[in-house]
């Protein structure tokens, strides 16, 4: 973290933030004294500010700079191949922007120029063929929203809570505009034979992570993306290329996407096989886990974003998303899911991207166990962590779409826990 | 030329090249037979993709430990948080069970074509075929299903048996879970209690800069 010198640390201003709180509620909204901030003339308010150009390609401001992707080192053995998390308990709406929009490596991001670009069509098809970048940019193209969440995103919590933070226990998500070309355009272009069923996609960096995908879904949604929020994909995210498999867990959004291969059976490569799959309490393990079930959040408040102004009116925020479709509806609880009430939904659910909610409540200032329940166009509601358990027992990594519980006490301050 | 002339050139064409090129862009080059071999190196479980060649486990222990074991160990067995690729025999049932080559890889295909691929890590591709026929026998050996005078090759491929081949089901969530996760939820008087039975402030493994 890059504080300024003698800028308030967190915990500072949790504690100022609940001097000021204490205030308000002894004293309303009456001012005890005339705000310097008003009374007094400010710098920006007098001179210049930088002009334009100052920053040609513009950063989050520097009082923004604690908002960034953070990783949690003892996860993996080394950084290359490796993850980070989303800040989502800093972010509003629901685009991520790139820049702090979660990172996860086989074998590090690489530099691939879009010259230096090829993808190749091959296995069942009629003229196996090969696109530059500039002939992926003449074919019709589309766009759309998706989520894409790592299969493992709230893995570390299977056994218990563990990770204090919404970043680290959710933040294995983005959620971006993408604009391309449906890679079923490019497959007809090939013209994929009969006795396809399958493709197996792979990316240019060393790792591969090759995946195999049903030809079926490969037809349906999937996309070859190459701009991402109205520019060009970040290198951690594939650039000049990366596929998006709407709704599908993150590790088959192969980037820096170098060939389709149509083939009659799924390759059952390390990604599909030894990583992906999901351990049962009897030993079996299910492949081919790729849909990602309804889940959701509370992003604020929670343990990095507590609450600083004491009780009185209290927005509760989240986010909620499924791989089966829109979001239809997200209820909060207060009280560790005795009861619920239903959220409000920013917009209407968009199918396979992030929902935001809000609960706007006024706070009494006791303890809240908060929790929220993401319910899709299907019927399927979020179930709880245990009885996720029941079915699949603890030894699981990846799929944890389990509801998330925020202990937060009278002082604002909010605690990852799990509860009977 | 006139708009009519126009539209009949344009309906002489499509006549010309049929409906099958009908949706056809005519956009990017057929891809020439080298260069589909060059990037066309899958291994399918059935030993489609496997070129020919061999490797004994005795090279093998000389190959790894050149170029794997500075990460997954002499005997395979992992250093540090990197993956162990040997061991863990009956433990997939157990708490914390150790997924390795032996104990939970379904197809040694796939052990070749990742090793073929992706390996050495940092240094991918620079493994010949024997080479990699050779680490793959070092790993079945290290995982004791093979003896040590075993070599690999293209012909005895598919007579490995993975001991965890028949250790995966296909995704069942639709049957086991879908039905009991669709039901109206309960809104009020849910349960007669709530409490806290697990606290990650008392495990302390979050990153400090994180809050």
């Amino acid at each position: 973290m890059t504080d300024r010198p003698g800028a308030p640390t967190r915990r500072g201003f949790l504690k100022a933030g609940l001097a000021g709180g204490g205030a308000l509620v002894a004293g309303g909204a009456v001012a005890q004294e005339p705000d310097p901030l008003i009374t007094e003339k400010q710098p920006w308010a007098q001179m210049w500010g930088d002009g334009v150009d100052v920053t040609p390609y513009g950063m989050p401001i520097e009082y923004e700079a604690d908002v960034i992707r953070r990783n949690v080192g003892w996860l993996t053995a080394d950084t290359i191949s490796s993850v980070n998390f989303s800040p989502i308990h800093a972010l509003d709406g629901t685009i991520t922007p790139q820049g702090c929009a979660f990172e996860r490596h086989h074998s590090g991001a690489i530099d691939l120029p879009k010259e230096d670009y090829r993808l190749m069509i091959n296995g069942l098809v009629e003229t196996p063929l090969v696109f530059t970048y500039a002939d992926l940019e003449r074919f019709p193209r589309v766009n759309h929203t998706y989520f894409l969440e790592c299969a493992a995103n709230s893995g570390m919590e299977w056994a218990g809570a563990q990770l204090n933070g919404a970043q680290f226990t959710h933040g294995m998500i983005h959620n971006m505009e993408y604009s391309g070309v449906p890679l079923r355009t490019l497959l007809e272009e090939a013209g994929v034979k009969p006795e396809g069923k399958w493709i197996y996609v792979e990316g240019a960096d060393a790792s591969s992570n090759g995946r195999s995908i049903p030809l079926d879904k490969a037809l349906d949604d999937c996309l070859v993306a190459f701009k991402a929020n109205g520019e060009a994909l970040r290198k951690e995210h594939g650039y000049p290329v990366r596929l998006c498999v709407p709704g599908w867990e993150g590790n088959m959004w192969i980037k820096w996407l170098r060939r389709v291969e149509v083939t009659t059976e799924a390759v059952q490569s390390r990604e599909e096989t030894s990583k992906y799959t999901d351990t049962l309490a009897d030993g079996t393990s299910r492949k081919w886990t790729w849909v990602m079930d309804a889940k959701s959040v509370i992003t604020s408040p929670s343990p990095q974003s507590p609450i600083t102004h004491g009780p009185g009116p209290l927005v509760i925020t989240g986010l909620a998303w499924s791989g089966r479709g829109a979001i239809s509806r997200v209820d909060v609880s207060l009280d560790g899911g005795t009861s619920w009430q239903t959220a409000r939904l920013a917009q209407p659910g968009q199918k396979m991207a992030l929902s935001r909610f809000y609960l706007d409540i006024d706070w009494d200032g006791s303890e809240m166990l908060l929790q929220s329940r993401a319910m899709d166009e299907t019927g399927y509601v979020q179930p709880t962590k245990n009885a996720l358990r029941e079915i699949r027992g603890l030894n699981s990594i990846y799929h944890n779409n389990g509801i998330q519980t925020w202990w937060v006490k009278a002082n604002g301050e909010a605690e990852n826990v799990e509860v009977s | 030329m006139s708009k009519s002339r126009n539209l009949s050139a344009v309906a002489l064409l499509l006549a010309l090249t049929g409906p099958a090129q009908a949706d056809r862009f005519g956009l990017g080059r057929p891809a020439l037979p080298e260069e589909v071999a060059a990037w066309n190196v899958d291994v399918a479980p059935d030993g489609v993709g496997l070129p020919e060649g061999s490797g004994s486990v005795e090279d093998g222990e000389e190959i790894f430990s050149a170029n794997c074991a500075i990460c997954h160990g002499e005997f395979a067995e992992g250093v540090g948080n990197y993956p162990k690729l040997a061991g863990g025999d009956g433990t997939l049932d157990r708490d914390d069970p150790l997924k390795t080559v032996g104990s939970y890889w379904p197809y040694l295909s796939t052990v070749w074509d990742y090793v073929h691929r992706s390996m050495p890590f940092g240094a991918a591709q620079v493994l010949t075929v024997d080479e990699v026929y050779a680490i793959t026998a070092y790993i079945l050996y290290s995982n004791d299903l093979v003896d040590d005078d075993f070599v690999l090759s293209n012909e005895n491929f598919l007579e490995v048996a993975m001991p965890n081949a028949d250790g995966f089901i296909v995704d069942d969530r639709e049957t086991t879970e879908l039905p009991r996760f669709s039901q109206p939820p309960c809104m009020t008087d849910c349960k007669p209690e709530v409490k806290i039975t697990m606290r990650a402030a008392v495990l302390d493994v979050t990153p400090d800069e994180g809050h």
